[in-house]
């Protein structure tokens, strides 16, 4: 087949979903000429599974790409349909915003931002492998004999590459959703030496929300206080629609039981591994059968459509058995399924074969982001895809990565978890991966990161003045409410209506506010004209601040601590084997993941506190040796 | 690896008649502050500064010291540094020690002081070898020291707690990270419930730490001798109470006997040996061959003689089997008449020590346990510093432990985030890991999938 050249780029994007996009507006918006391919462009930051945005730990993700300058804050406040604050009964940490998306309206307002993005360009077509010389990567080839060069290319693949589909005993390549599956890519990535491993997810079904009689469910309203993703926005649109709750039953169960052996999970067709926290409903029933039940939530999948999601019930049973089980869910009797749910089987790396700015071991300027590096998850992809397009950039300018510590983003988490500790299942964030969870909330995401943002050149000057903006408005007011005392006759009548102690003395505006019955919002009521008008973003940071000083300071002395073991680099050079008292596995550890710093060092596994210790005086010899 | 304040004992302990504690690390000065009491009201940078060490807690005296106060960079370490002089009995070194554990300070590990004092720039390139065989020599010692408490009782007290933080934590994960899931909630009232019960177990190990029966396992020391010579007079002098049967006929003690006991907050396990004879009895013979049993596994014999007759067959057998074995022996019944020749024994045994003694009447007791003593803290015996570390090392991890959730439960009474609770459960819940040598981070994660359906 003859071979014909069809541009020069600076990026190319292999994937457009929620990592590619990410990783394409980034590179695009830093100045590079970057081309972004899909196999279909019609699934440019398509929603394969659920139509939810956010979440505990994803929520804090979705913020943090927001400011850092990323796009999906900004496109779910565009397409929600429904917006909540998760957690709110418990503390500021893990407040996490979810939202239900509008999938296709999400996808359009995606694709619309990315086409009028300038030096940006995207394009269908399958590539099927990458151009590499002398180990770097120098451009792409597609299926259809043409080739592109670039200096760096980021993989986002997501479940395309060498997808498979179960459903029963049905086995089918394909890409997710009927999409077709990327074979080629995942052979030649092979020949090039990359380690491929295959993962497992799923999707529950479809069904026409006429055929559902809600009169059985249980209605789940958004909230009416609606708050933005984007710290660009200061409030965002209606609540459009609800969700709806019901419950799996004896008879549901019964009918999953009886068809256990015609599923392809327990069929021993699927090899891939697939995440425990996202189980199917059969792997529920057989894992917990205890249980008497498991909820299930009905969600709209947009407006222009009357399909619904029926969460918590992925499945890859035969088609007969899943309209058997679903139909014995209250209110759903009589549901017509627009599309069964299935198991997907993909390729992905390991990611222990990637450094902390993304970019492969093996070859140079290679680039990888999302679920072909072993998490799952939009916002996991977004987050990956984000950090991938920044490094690349980087990389290519000849600056130094952008690498996000531990204590400073979730984002950090999720990557040195990935890379660092490596992953057995696709991965998915907690708040309770982080260590330093009182300090990296949802709520300061803009103040841990928008400066880094805006530094790379990825954050807009408007969001920096924002930031700069708000930062100064919260300092102005903690000083006023720090300056500002009553005495006890003009505020106990106002605590005792708020359920709270009488004072006897004076008593500072930031001390009434840090009582656990005191918002900001009720000090109005006893605040004069200085008062500031000051948005959602700023009253929360402005609460948080002050209602929880002492937790939030006690741990920023343990991230001091943490980080005098991050401060200490390690050259990529190190040949671990040659260091005198560091134990054999230590050492073999070491030299596969070549870490950058003491502190990732110290987090692989099978590296002993004793060997840290080796470390730090190997350092200390060598740097007085020079 | 955590850059905190380090504190040891520097001397040579048991011999010498000053030894000295120090401490390395920001805290120094602090800790000092909180513990000596200069005649002169204050400390000054590199002056020597007479004092008392005073235990806040109880304003008791410790000991007459002299301390000194090295601000860094201009120290050993070229961190701050502070040196307690003090009397150089075991006692008073571990007194201190503990006290500036108590306030701040961590043990430091083997080499500690060495390894900062390089990595501070304070010794030459040269030495970094030494350095690193330190760290080696540590971790083999480490080693071996959480093998052998692997099997204790201890350590199975500390995995039953952590077995109940595990529940506690898992659940408040769940809580955190999953509140949309239909899971039992994690109330106060609960949450309280369950660190209560900890608080408690850990109170429990604790009131125990000051005996010494914090470690199940300890010293083995057995007695042996010929019936009647006065072992169990001398288990009963040791532990203060009847515990073995006394009488004057020979044969009394069919079974061995074992105690945990403390000597000088030294942990022991003391073991009364049937006295080892011919005999055509059979219970006595299946004592006898327990005895032999328990003198075989024995760190430590003490023979014992009766003193007031000469050597007899039976005692020779006895002074034979000892060997290599690190032995006492006691002359008993002094009081009665001396007609043993020490120098028979000496040929047998030359490095023995030969103590006089009248087990009955209280006289020589003291005075074995300043033997016992100097031969632990003197390295004479090989569990030595096993039993100081993992003593003072483990109830000060279990102190720290048990603040963490009186933390928590002062958030609970509080009503503050169930988050922040967290970070103190948590926080013991790695505490003790410490203490047993597990201190992987995942498992709470890997446990809440174990036991709790979750997911899209």
């Amino acid at each position: 087949m003859e071979r014909i050249f069809m541009g020069e780029y600076d990026v190319i994007v292999v994937g457009a979903g929620h990592a590619g996009c990410e990783a394409a507006l980034a590179a695009a918006r830093m100045g590079k000429k970057t081309l972004m391919f899909s196999m279909n462009l019609e699934a440019v930051a398509m929603m394969p599974c659920n139509p939810s945005i956010g979440g505990t730990g994803k929520g804090h993700l979705v913020r943090e790409i927001d400011a850092l300058g990323g796009e999906m804050g900004l496109n779910i406040d565009k397409t929600f349909l429904q917006s909540k604050m998760l957690n709110t009964a418990k503390g500021p940490a893990v407040h996490s915003l979810r939202a239900q998306a509008d999938k296709n309206r999400y996808h359009v307002e995606m694709k619309k931002t990315i086409e009028q993005t300038p030096n940006l360009d995207m394009r269908q077509g399958e590539v099927t492998d990458l151009i590499v010389e002398d180990g770097k990567v120098c451009g792409v080839e597609t299926q259809t004999g043409t080739y592109f060069t670039a200096k760096a290319v980021i993989l986002a693949t997501g479940t395309f590459l060498a997808g498979k589909i179960f459903i029963g005993s049905s086995v089918f390549e394909s890409g997710p959703n009927g999409l077709a599956p990327s074979n080629l890519l995942a052979e030649n990535l092979k020949k090039h030496g990359m380690k491929l491993r295959r993962f497992k997810t799923g999707t529950p079904a479809r069904c026409l929300g006429s055929s559902l009689d809600y009169s059985k469910m249980i209605e789940q309203k958004g909230d009416e206080k609606k708050v933005p993703f984007s710290f660009l926005n200061d409030e965002v649109g209606e609540n459009k629609i609800s969700c709806w709750l019901t419950y799996t039953n004896e008879e549901t169960h019964k009918v999953i039981r009886a068809n256990f052996h015609r599923s392809a999970l327990f069929g021993g067709q699927i090899e891939g591994i697939g995440p425990r926290y996202c189980p199917s409903i059969e792997d529920k029933i057989n894992r917990f059968a205890d249980k008497e039940r498991h909820q299930t939530f009905i969600e709209p999948e947009g407006l222009d459509t009357d399909e619904m999601y029926i969460q918590g019930m992925s499945s890859s049973l035969p088609e007969d058995v899943q309209v058997a089980f679903y139909k014995t869910i209250p209110g759903l009797e009589n549901l017509r399924i627009t599309r069964p749910a299935y198991a997907i089987e993909y390729d992905c790396i390991d990611p222990q074969d990637l450094k902390l700015n993304l970019e492969n071991r093996h070859i140079e300027n290679l680039f990888c982001a999302g679920q072909f590096n072993g998490s799952s998850g939009y916002e996991e992809a977004a987050a990956q895809g984000l950090m991938a397009g920044i490094n690349a950039v980087l990389k290519i300018s000849g600056k130094n990565p952008l690498v996000l510590g531990r204590n400073e983003a979730y984002i950090g988490v999720l990557i040195d978890d990935l890379v660092t500790k490596g992953t057995n299942e696709p991965y998915r964030i907690m708040t309770s991966r982080a260590e330093y969870r009182l300090v990296l909330r949802q709520d300061n995401a803009d103040l841990r990161l928008t400066e880094k943002g805006y530094q790379v050149g990825l954050a807009t000057e408007e969001r920096y003045q924002r930031y700069l903006q708000k930062k100064e408005n919260v300092a102005k007011e903690m000083t006023r409410m720090e300056e500002k005392s009553f005495a006890p006759s003009e505020v106990n009548s106002f605590l005792e209506a708020h359920g709270t102690s009488p004072v006897q003395g004076r008593i500072s505006m930031a001390e009434l506010l840090k009582r656990p019955q005191i918002t900001y919002e009720d000090l109005a009521e006893i605040d004069d004209e200085t008062r500031p008008d000051l948005s959602y973003h700023e009253v929360t940071q402005l609460e948080v601040q002050v209602k929880y000083e002492g937790y939030i300071n006690k741990q920023l002395s343990q991230i001091e601590r943490f980080k005098k073991l991050e401060d200490r680099k390690l050259s990529q050079d190190i040949d671990y084997s040659s260091i005198e008292g560091l134990r054999i596995e230590a050492a073999q550890k070491l030299n596969q993941i070549k870490p950058e710093s003491m502190g990732q060092a110290s987090r692989i596994s099978g590296v002993s506190p004793a060997d840290i210790n080796v470390l730090l005086v190997y350092l200390e010899k060598k740097r007085r040796g020079k | 690896m955590r850059e905190d304040t380090i504190a040891a004992i520097a001397t040579a302990t048991g011999e010498g008649g000053i030894g000295i504690v120090r401490i390395s690390g920001e805290d120094s000065l602090n800790i000092l502050n909180k513990i000596f009491c200069p005649v002169s009201g204050k400390i000054n940078n590199r002056v020597l500064s007479y004092g008392h060490i005073i235990d806040p807690d109880n304003d008791k005296t410790v000991d007459e010291v002299m301390s000194v106060f090295m601000k860094g960079p201009h120290s050993y370490t070229a961190e701050d540094v502070v040196e307690i002089q003090c009397h150089g009995s075991v006692v008073s070194l571990r007194k201190i020690l503990a006290l500036t554990l108590k306030h701040g300070a961590r043990l430091a590990e083997r080499g500690e002081f060495t390894k900062r004092a390089f990595l501070n720039g304070r010794l030459d390139l040269s030495q970094a070898e030494a350095v690193i065989d330190l760290i080696k020599a540590k971790s083999d010692k480490t080693f071996d020291i959480a093998l052998s408490q692997l099997e204790g009782a201890f350590s199975s007290k500390i995995k039953e707690i952590r077995a109940d933080l595990v529940d506690i934590l898992v659940n408040l994960t769940v809580n955190i990270d999953y509140p949309d899931e239909d899971i039992e909630e994690m109330t106060y009232e609960k949450l309280e419930e369950g660190l209560r019960l900890v608080n408690n177990k850990i109170e429990g190990l604790l009131s125990t730490a000051d005996t010494g029966r914090i470690i199940n396992e300890g010293l083995k020391v057995s007695i042996v001798g010929k019936p009647n010579v006065g072992k169990s007079s001398l288990m009963n002098a040791l532990m203060g109470e009847n515990r073995a049967i006394v009488t004057d006929i020979p044969g009394t003690t069919r079974d061995t006997i074992e105690e945990s006991i403390t000597i000088r907050d030294i942990p022991i396990i003391l073991t009364d040996t049937a006295g080892i004879h011919e005999t055509d009895d059979v219970i006595e013979q299946i004592g006898i061959e327990k005895s032999k049993e328990s003198f075989n596994k024995a760190d430590l014999v003490i023979f014992m003689l009766d003193a007031s007759s000469q050597l007899t067959q039976e005692d020779y057998e006895i002074l034979n089997h000892i060997g290599e074995r690190k032995a006492i022996v006691l002359l008993n019944k002094t009081d009665i008449g001396k007609n043993i020749d020490e120098t028979e024994i000496k040929n047998v045994l030359n490095d023995a020590f030969i103590i006089e003694t009248a087990v009955r009447e209280g006289i020589g007791i003291s005075a074995l346990a300043d033997i016992i003593e100097n031969m632990v803290y003197g390295g004479e015996v090989s569990q030595k510093s096993s039993l100081l570390v993992t003593n003072v090392r483990h109830k000060n991890i279990l102190e720290e432990s048990n603040q963490s959730i009186i933390d928590a439960l002062d958030l609970i009474a509080a009503w503050q985030p169930l988050e922040f609770i967290e970070i103190d459960v948590n926080r013991c819940y790695e505490l003790l890991g410490e203490i047993i040598g597990e201190t992987a981070a995942d498992d709470i994660i890997e446990k809440v999938f174990e036991r709790f359906c979750l997911g899209k």
